[in-house]
């Protein structure tokens, strides 16, 4: 469903991305995992368009994404989900729900998002910055998946979250894989990809340097942990 | 003879008409100013030579093809909006990224041009521009005499600040507008295409000052001058109510407008300074202003 080619990426000057290369098929959870400052926020930046400069090839159902703007790339399809979750504070929680339009038939409608985040549908008309962290996460997460977009980017959904929200969220990706949604996942917690995801990518310095797949990972434990550095 | 606080009502009351009036202006161009810095970052000191040139469209239509002020009232700030969506499209969108003062210079310097060339051909002595004649006359109200046109201007003002203010707030199109201001690249990331909505509210900004300007012209005459007298005014309201904020520069607007009438009333001789001296006080105890957010 995505392939990137040799992705490269800049912030100005400075060279970011160094050549990404990996795929995403249908229906899969992939995570990208590396240390902090690895790239791997710029990567998916760099898909979804947001990044000042980029080169090489993105290809996304077949049709190539480097050329285009960002909007034009959520209208074929992706949602991105920032890390800094923006949730935006002039918004409500609905108006943040409802935002992001329509691209194509097929996303959740707002009532199935009630069901996988109840939290939301007692706070509609809080201002969206009011929530607590978790329940910002839920409507950022949320507000992505009435789009229609098929490939899900999620930026480290779970950082500094609490158990059982990080559970919540795991529960939702899951529950997001059996319907057919396609995700590529970036996490430091290893623990909590573990229970997702189908594959790992590895990034260091802006390189996808290693592949793993979940059921080569009780074999390579001791290689991630070295790549992470934990 | 009726006094309140040894002031003839009449001349209070007709100085509170003049407050309402010079507020309408200060708050249709103080939104205008306001909607366009929100999204765009910049200080557009066209404004007032936008406003201008509303009214010289108006005038034009009137003299040069017999259309009226009420065909004027919707061709003027279409003329001047496109205007304004051609100095974005090849000028502004260059500067986004860099500081506000290179925007700021560059609307400062396009307001001398404009200024200059209508300066050069019709001079700076104004043009007359008659009141609509369903619009002439006027109500005795028993404690002031209210002529017809000025009741309308504030009416319609209040009613075109109170639309804007209600589409940027409630409505969707609105939250787009809200959402982009605080984060323009994820809105982008969403679907939508940002770019155009900067270039259409630019052009709206700018029609609201040329709405403006075609209201004004059969109070205050036709004149290449008309807006660069008014728009430091209108900055300093701007300042008093918080550069961005939508109902801050309504309400600041009409409340400035109206002390500046007041003033005039029971202390005439600080009336042409009084805006300064609260923008003075304002940004003494409230920098970002009375309804400003710190950014
Ligand atoms: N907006 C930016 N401008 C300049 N450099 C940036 C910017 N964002 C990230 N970087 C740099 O790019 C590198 C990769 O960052 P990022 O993709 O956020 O890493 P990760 O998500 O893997 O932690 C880091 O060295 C970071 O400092
Ligand atoms: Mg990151």
């Amino acid at each position: 469903m995505l392939e990137v080619r040799g992705l490269n990426a800049w912030y100005g000057e400075s060279h970011i991305l160094h050549g990404m290369d990996f795929d995403v098929a249908e229906g899969e959870v992939v995570t990208l995992l590396g240390r902090n400052g690895a790239g791997k926020t710029t990567t998916l930046k760099s898909v979804m368009g947001m990044v000042g400069r980029r080169e090489g090839a993105v290809k996304f159902q077949s049709k190539e994404l480097i050329k285009l703007p960002s909007n034009a790339i959520a209208r074929m399809g992706i949602a991105f989900c920032p890390e800094e979750r923006g949730i935006f504070s002039s918004l409500n929680v609905q108006e943040n729900l409802l935002l992001p339009p329509k691209v194509r038939d097929g996303g959740l409608d707002v009532g199935n998002i009630y069901e996988l985040f109840p939290n939301l549908r007692e706070r509609l008309k809080s201002q969206g910055t009011k929530l607590s962290g978790g329940e910002q996460q839920m409507l950022a997460i949320g507000r992505i998946l009435r789009t229609g977009a098929r490939l899900l980017m999620l930026d480290e959904p779970t950082e500094g979250l609490a158990p059982v929200i990080v559970q919540q969220i795991g529960r939702t990706i899951a529950s997001l894989k059996r319907q057919g949604f396609t995700i590529l996942l970036v996490e430091q917690n290893f623990r909590f990809a573990q229970t997702v995801a189908d594959r790992y990518y590895v990034v260091e310095h802006g390189r996808v340097v290693d592949m793993v797949a979940n059921t080569a990972l009780e074999a390579s434990m001791d290689k991630i942990h070295a790549y992470l550095g934990v | 003879m009726t006094e309140i606080f040894g002031i003839p009502t009449q001349a209070l009351f007709g100085q509170l008409l003049i407050g309402l009036i010079n507020g309408s202006f200060y708050a249709l161009l103080s939104l205008g100013l306001a909607v366009i810095f929100g999204l765009l970052n910049i200080i557009n000191f066209t404004h007032g030579a936008q406003y201008m040139m509303g009214a010289f469209v108006a005038w034009f239509l009137l003299n040069k093809t017999g259309i009226g002020y009420w065909w004027a009232l919707v061709i003027a700030p279409i003329a001047v909006g496109i205007f304004g969506v051609i100095i974005e499209r090849t000028m502004l969108k260059q500067l986004y990224k860099l500081d506000h003062l290179y925007g700021l210079l560059l609307t400062f310097g396009l307001a001398l041009i404009i200024q200059g060339l209508f300066r050069n051909e019709y001079g700076s002595s104004g043009l007359p521009y008659s009141i609509p004649s369903q619009l002439t006359g006027g109500q005795n109200l028993g404690f002031m005499f209210l002529p017809n046109y000025r009741a309308w201007v504030i009416v319609f003002s209040l009613a075109v600040c109170l639309s804007t203010w209600f589409v940027i707030e409630k409505t969707k199109l609105g939250s787009y507008l809200r959402a982009a201001t605080e984060n323009p690249e994820l809105v982008r990331a969403f679907g939508i295409n940002v770019p155009r909505m900067i270039t259409l509210t630019y052009g709206f900004g700018v029609g609201l000052a040329a709405l403006a300007g075609v209201m004004a012209a059969p109070i205050y005459s036709v004149n290449p001058l008309m807006g660069e007298n008014l728009i430091i005014v209108v900055f300093a309201v701007v300042v008093i109510g918080g550069m961005g904020s939508i109902m801050g520069s309504i309400v600041t607007g009409f409340g400035l407008g109206i002390i500046e009438g007041l003033t005039k009333v029971f202390y005439p001789e600080a009336s042409a300074t009084v805006i300064f001296i609260v923008m003075a006080i304002v940004l003494a105890i409230r920098p970002a202003g009375l309804f400003g957010t710190q950014k």
